[in-house]
């Protein structure tokens, strides 16, 4: 499950940032065609955390959809999954959003 | 002790209004800075990489054989397994340099551990690198080594509707081997079909069906491996 190392690289480089600072809640950005699923990074989320400056943080998820652009009509359309298919039946298409895999911020506590 | 009223609570913190720290950062970033880091010093020591991924099964280790025996470049491999070091004995014998990687519960390759396989076998001016990634077709896709290109193996015992099933791995792959193509007769499996869900998420990457035991389509991937993109 690479959600796992995925979640680790989260609290890795939060506390590289912010060092002993107690995080209370992190936002996340993962895209619907990150190829990372947002249920198990909640899991292993509060696993991780333990015995961190991060134990028992919120953690806020934002899904952006896809978004893609079709190479032989041009137009623009949004998918869910990796089927690259435009409405006019292509599947010759570039990807433009839904890779997303981001800390967008976090909130730090005073101390 | 407590100015106030005397309890012994004195390192209790009192966390007033919490503030938001804008971070914008890839989650991956620094396994993607080591990956560049890879990839730099692989492009100035001449070396081609290539992160092999496929399933379990699908023909890696009997591919990789099979091309270093008849590579007139020097190659080297960097073997992923979670445990064992099988694979490497069977190319240590080929006379290739390797080094296992023992991932244990891990499921992926990682930057950081090519970073340290690539100390220990220094691969020589000029070479081919095979990284044998860890048998699987969901975590490798997501992890950036810093390789040059990205070979996809899929034997055609495994079934139809990969592609689709997997799109991650196939969308990011420069070429994919259909390996086993001996088989095709004795299996449910429709080369077409496939090729049709392949295009549906990877619209651009190199497809050649090949056999590494029998050796259908070996010369088209030997020219592959020589093609100009690698200097």
């Amino acid at each position: 499950m690479h959600e796992m190392a995925v979640t680790q690289s989260v609290v890795d480089a939060i506390v590289a940032k912010l060092g002993d600072a107690t995080v209370t809640s992190v936002r996340l950005e993962i895209g619907r065609l990150s190829g990372v699923v947002p249920d198990s990074v909640r899991f292993c989320f509060d696993v991780l955390c333990t015995g961190t400056s991060l134990e028992g943080a919120r953690l806020d998820i934002a899904e952006p959809s896809g978004r893609a652009r079709c190479r032989d009509c041009g137009d623009e359309f949004t998918l869910d999954d990796f089927i690259l298919l435009c409405p006019c039946g292509s599947a010759n298409a570039e990807v433009l959003a839904g890779r997303e895999l981001r800390i967008t911020s976090v909130e730090v506590g005073h101390v | 002790m407590c100015d106030t009223c005397g309890c012994s609570d004195g390192d209790v913190r009192i966390t007033d209004e919490a503030h938001t720290v804008v971070l914008e950062q890839d989650i991956l970033a620094k396994n993607d800075e080591l990956a560049s880091h890879n990839r730099e010093h692989l492009r100035a020591s001449g070396v081609f990489a290539i992160n092999l991924m496929s399933s379990p099964g699908a023909g890696k280790t009997t591919l990789l054989e099979r091309t270093i025996r008849a590579s007139d470049t020097p190659c080297a491999v960097i073997e992923g397994d979670q445990e064992t070091l099988l694979d490497a004995e069977r190319i240590k014998a080929t006379g290739a340099p390797v080094v296992q990687i023992n991932t244990g519960a891990g499921c992926h390759l990682d930057a950081s551990m090519l970073h340290r396989a690539l100390h220990s076998l220094a691969p020589a001016h000029g070479s081919t690198l095979f990284i044998e990634n860890v048998g699987n077709l969901v975590c490798p896709a997501l992890f950036d080594l810093g390789e040059a290109a990205r070979v996809v193996i899929l034997s055609v015992t495994e079934g139809p509707g990969k592609p689709v099933k997997y799109p991650h791995m196939f969308a990011a792959s420069d070429l994919v081997l259909l390996n086993k193509v001996d088989l095709l007769p004795y299996v449910d499996f429709d080369v077409s079909e496939f090729e049709r869900d392949f295009r549906r998420v990877n619209p651009t990457a190199a497809l050649v069906q090949v056999s590494a035991t029998r050796g259908d389509g070996l010369s088209e991937w030997y020219d592959w491996l020589r093609r100009p993109a690698r200097s």
